[in-house]
């Protein structure tokens, strides 16, 4: 399990240096940061004290080192239209878009896998067919327009929630919580199922379709056979069965939540990475695009490691690993 | 009256092209203790017949006529949920295939376990103490240490005796064991018969064994039903059956059995195949290949009837049973 780890480590190296290395091309090629930083009045020897200062004039792969060994350090250079340290600006985003992530995955998974399991179960229940129209919808609206739907009927008709922003955020150190104020958590609201919404539709789809799968199998037909109760035969021995898949699309989908939260934080003024993403590319901020792509890989590096150690503790088959 | 008695279960499957009787008013019994053969060709309803005694028929099929009665209790109109205190505990299965009749996300152990605490009063001690007991008893060696392997961790043998640990551990006063050989090896199914036979019989458990060995029916049954077409041909004593069998579809299985190592469904000499049942002619379903049909077989459906120490459905042969010419 140990060296598994440790081999998923190292394989995850060169992923993250390849991105890297597009990220760099990126930082190095698009654009002239030169001239952008300089701005319109410049002598010839600030230009070339700055091509020094940023090393541009060294060989490219000596540039490229450079670039990771800063990068290592969390220093991604210089915001363009900001004119800060991008790796603060990153920092300072970050807990808004993962709070946002985690709690769109929570609601997706809480409700989500539920409504599988009963929809798998009880196939020709009239609520059945209600979560699979629901899921129809959740599926094939897209995420704008199902949150400027939820903020016409419950911020601006209703008034019953903040169609904008994060609510009061308490600080802890170098991070920013919304879970800990009302008025936090009531921002969260709204964004979080505008998020998660396709997350949960997906995930009750998937848990409904494993669930039909397991339930025909014979490890089910002996389990009832030996008058197992109804609960366990459905949640420990089936859907048991469904969660390897289950767990693989909710990884993927978490890491998908982060990087493509942008669309939501767009359109809920949301302060986190995605709505900086965008600001940035309306500018052509390269430096902030590079580390947000770079992020984004170690983000999917990590949730697939994530991945594979539940694998571990769902499933015996694997962790005996060696053995038959 | 036996411990089990099917009197006339019909089984029917609603399709969109009609009713398909699979099933056509079964009728016989099994004794406490007593091992009943079930054999047939592939298709003449013997897993049927099984799946609607323990109440497990996969709809749309469903019991359309008849009765099953356990210990003199009718059990074919309970609810699943009326149904589950009984199966395990008064009812057990074996099923054929022990790679995949285990969740192989749980150890044998607590699938040992699960079973004994869904119908007996244990503690989780004590229930641990007997799921080690049942391994050893159904020959896992050094039980104590692999009560916590998952079933992967044990080869197809050793599986199919954890599945019959599991059928027996609630200790069920019958068990139904549907071809509980046929997915094995053939140099160990001679082992898993006798531990099925030797457990049963210490245990005083009753036995509808399922097979298309009439070897292992020959050693391990008490008595025999001879199925076809979704009815039972020929019933009796099995000694009956295999050295005088009055129906000419059982006289067809048994007459090429020198040594009775033969596989009912590799029985080449009667000619023809068994009717789906979508097509079952009129009168008795074997009459096309019978070569002693008279007119009569093609008229009208034979039931049961003496045909000396057994029971057949074959006018030909009660006629011989009555006329004293056995
Ligand atoms: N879901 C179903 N729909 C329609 N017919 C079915 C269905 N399940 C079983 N049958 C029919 O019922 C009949 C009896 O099937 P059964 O499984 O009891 O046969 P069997 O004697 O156990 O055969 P085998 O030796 O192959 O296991 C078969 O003809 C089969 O086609
Ligand atoms: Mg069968």
């Amino acid at each position: 399990m140990f060296a598994f780890i440790v081999s998923r480590i190292l394989q995850a190296i060169p992923v993250l240096l390849i991105v890297g290395f597009i990220s760099f091309a990126m930082f190095a090629f698009v654009g002239d940061p030169v001239t952008v930083m300089l701005g319109q009045d410049y002598t010839e020897a600030q230009r070339v004290a700055l091509v020094a200062q940023l090393g541009l004039d060294k060989p490219f792969f000596v540039q490229y080192g450079n670039f990771v060994w800063r990068a290592l350090h969390g220093d991604f250079g210089m915001s363009y239209r900001l004119a800060r340290p991008v790796g603060g600006l990153i920092a300072e985003r970050l807990p808004a878009t993962l709070e946002l992530a985690l709690s769109a995955a929570l609601l997706a998974v809480a409700i989500g896998v539920p409504m599988g399991v009963f929809t798998g179960i009880r196939r020709n229940a009239v609520l059945s067919r209600l979560f699979m129209l629901f899921s129809l919808v959740g599926v094939s609206l897209p995420t704008f327009l199902i949150g400027i739907l939820l903020i016409l009927f419950f911020a601006v008709q209703l008034g019953w929630l903040p169609s904008f922003g994060r609510g009061e955020v308490v600080q802890f150190q170098h991070w920013s919580t919304g879970f800990l104020t009302s008025s936090g958590r009531r921002a969260l609201i709204l964004p979080a199922i505008t998020l998660g919404l396709f997350q949960m539709t997906l995930i009750l789809r998937l848990v409904r379709s494993e669930m039909l799968e397991v339930m025909r199998s014979d490890y089910i037909k002996f389990a009832r056979a030996r008058g197992i109760s109804q609960r366990s035969i459905h949640f420990r021995h089936a859907l048991g069965n469904t969660l390897v898949p289950v767990i693989t699309i909710v990884g993927l989908q978490l890491g998908g939540l982060i990087a493509f939260s942008i669309v939501t934080e767009t359109v809920f003024q949301w302060p986190g990475m995605g709505l900086l993403l965008v600001q940035s590319i309306g500018v052509a901020d390269i430096p902030v695009m590079s580390a947000y792509l770079l992020l984004i890989a170690l983000v999917f590096v990590t949730i697939n490691l994530a991945v594979d150690l539940l694998y571990f503790t769902v499933d015996p088959r694997l962790r005996s690993g060696g053995k038959r | 009256m036996g411990l089990l008695d099917v009197i006339d279960l019909t089984v029917e499957f609603p399709t969109r092209r009609g009713t398909l009787r699979a099933l056509d008013a079964i009728s016989f019994e099994i004794a406490p203790g007593e091992i009943l053969g079930v054999v047939g060709e592939s298709g003449a309803g013997k897993s049927l017949t099984g799946a609607a005694i323990i109440g497990l028929l996969e709809p749309p099929g469903r019991v359309a006529a008849g009765q099953i009665l356990f210990d003199g209790k009718r059990i074919d109109r309970l609810s699943s949920e009326q149904m589950r205190p009984l199966r395990g505990r008064h009812i057990g299965a074996i099923f054929q295939d022990p790679l995949t009749t285990l969740n192989p996300l749980i150890s044998v152990g607590r699938q040992l376990t699960e079973t004994m605490q869904a119908h007996l009063k244990l503690s989780d001690r004590d229930a641990r103490t007997r799921a080690v007991k049942w391994l050893e008893d159904v020959g896992i060696p050094a039980a104590s240490e692999r009560v916590d392997a998952y079933p992967h961790e044990f080869s197809g043998g050793m599986r199919q005796r954890v599945v019959i640990a599991l059928a027996l551990c609630a200790e069920p006063r019958l068990v139904i064991a549907d071809e509980p050989t046929t997915a094995l090896d053939v140099s160990i199914q001679a082992q898993i018969i006798a531990l099925i036979r030797n457990l049963t019989q210490s245990h005083g458990t009753s036995v509808m064994l399922v097979t298309h060995d009439m070897g292992v029916i020959a050693e391990t049954a008490d008595r025999v039903a001879v199925m076809y077409a979704g009815r039972i041909a020929e019933i009796g004593p099995v000694r009956d059956v295999v050295l005088s069998p009055g129906h000419p579809y059982t006289q067809g299985l048994m007459g090429s059995i020198p040594a009775l190592d033969v596989r009912v469904d590799r029985l080449r000499q009667i000619d023809g195949s068994m009717p789906r049942l979508g097509s079952i002619p009129r009168g008795c379903a074997f009459n096309p290949r019978c070569v002693k049909a008279v007119a009569l077989c093609r008229q009208e459906r034979p039931d049961l009837m003496p045909a000396g120490a057994t029971l057949a459905a074959c006018f030909v042969a009660a006629d011989l049973a009555a006329t004293g010419r056995v």
